[in-house]
């Protein structure tokens, strides 16, 4: 009887998923932007910044949906922006512990997590709401959607504007850096075109979408005839 | 005084807080579709930066060298509760700037610019008088790019653009060209010596 139910279990992986693909944080909801186009510039950082955000958001989700009863409605955001903060100052001074080059380098970024919309999103709209298993589901499936897209953006701007990707450089000496992708306006174009380029898949999948449902028809009137 | 005029101009123009630090993203890309809203909610900005960055000095000056972990938490509150505060002041003080500033000026709460200026002040170890033009000139940064960015996506509008680049991915590719566009002011620093 502990095992849960064939319907739970898929309940748990659908909260998973969605945040990876068909809500993706960035691509599809366009939330926490700050962070994703400022500390984008080289895939290291942009990993440090994808597992910060990951470790911020999978705590303070656990500790809100156990606390989600105790919560007074009438205070819940400022609650839920302490318990934010709180995480977010462990994880500055364990960056700055841990990986002090990373942390010079991200600077007041780590800090600027607390204001990550994203962040207070999933608080006030899933981990408030929901139990600790779906909010551990939801918190781990977003902030894998985030790091993931973090990483596209940070790898396509280290490629074009250093010729390296995780300081290894890829490309011969004749290779003649891009250097405006790895500063602030590269940022806005990269996003852009990605976000061009998930607008331009979904479109094809609906309209594929579309035509299969129109070929069923077609098919349904023929068998009718 | 050219200190604090330098320190103006840097954080109005050549590190401007939303072109080239990225701060303040959201509503620079959710409310510049109208330039009377953008500009308002620049003059939001700019009010609730100046009050932040004197209320960041006195945090950072007389408590937090004996609680340094305390430094964000702090911060955090503060901003919450100065924007209330400020809410509630206006809404007494002048029902005419209340009505103009509207839902923005609650919803600044969550602005990353705010916190990042705070952040960015006391981390430059600027006193009260360059808190103070550092703010107003980041506020007026954040106004200038929002103002841009709406008046050319108002111009976008009557345009005929294909139906697949319209929304965010074109606001974001104009405001790369801003941002290009502010790039160029770096050169005002060497070129004054």
């Amino acid at each position: 009887m502990n095992q849960p139910t064939t319907i739970e279990r898929s309940r748990t992986a659908e909260e998973f998923l969605k945040g990876i693909w068909k809500e993706n944080p960035v691509f599809v909801a366009v939330l926490g932007m700050c962070p994703t186009l400022a500390v984008t510039n080289t895939a290291i950082n942009s990993l440090a910044m994808g597992l910060a955000t990951t470790f911020v958001l999978v705590f303070s989700s656990l500790l809100v949906s156990s606390l989600r009863n105790a919560i007074p409605k009438q205070v819940r955001i400022t609650t839920f922006i302490i318990i934010i903060a709180t995480f977010v100052t462990v994880v500055d001074f364990m960056l700055a512990a841990l990986v002090p080059q990373v942390h010079k380098e991200l600077g007041a970024f780590i800090a600027l997590i607390v204001v990550n919309c994203l962040i207070l999103g999933r608080q006030e709209a899933f981990a408030s709401k929901n139990n600790i298993k779906l909010a551990l589901a939801d918190a781990l499936g977003m902030s894998l959607g985030f790091t993931f897209a973090l990483l596209c953006i940070g790898v396509v701007r280290e490629i074009l504007g250093s010729g390296s990707l995780f300081n290894i450089p890829l490309f011969g000496s004749g290779f003649e850096p891009w250097v405006i992708m790895i500063m602030p306006p590269g940022g806005f174009f990269t996003l852009g075109f990605l976000l061009l380029f998930f607008n331009w898949l979904q479109k094809r999948r609906k309209a594929r979408q579309e035509s299969g449902r129109q070929s069923t028809q077609y098919e349904e009137a023929r068998e009718f005839l | 005084m050219q200190e604090l005029l330098w320190i103006f101009i840097s954080a109005l123009l050549i590190n401007n807080f939303t072109l080239a630090y990225f701060l303040g993203l959201c509503p620079f890309l959710g409310v510049s579709g109208r330039l009377e809203t953008a500009f308002r909610l620049g003059l939001a900005n700019i009010f609730v930066m100046l009050i932040t960055a004197v209320c960041a000095w006195g945090l950072n000056t007389y408590i937090l060298p004996y609680a340094p972990y305390l430094r964000l938490i702090s911060f955090i509150i503060v901003i919450a509760s100065t924007v209330q505060f400020v809410e509630m002041a206006v809404k007494k003080l002048s029902p005419e700037l209340f009505r103009a500033l509207g839902i923005f000026l609650p919803l600044i709460t969550t602005n990353c610019a705010i916190l990042g200026l705070a952040l960015f002040a006391t981390n430059k170890g600027y006193g009260l008088v360059e808190g103070l033009f550092y703010a107003l000139g980041a506020g007026g940064g954040v106004t200038l790019a929002l103002v841009l960015l709406a008046g050319i996506r108002e111009e976008t509008k009557v345009l005929d653009i294909p139906k697949l680049i319209e929304g965010t991915a074109l606001n974001l590719i104009i405001a790369g060209i801003l941002s290009m566009a502010f790039m160029g002011f770096a050169g005002l620093f060497s070129a004054a010596g």
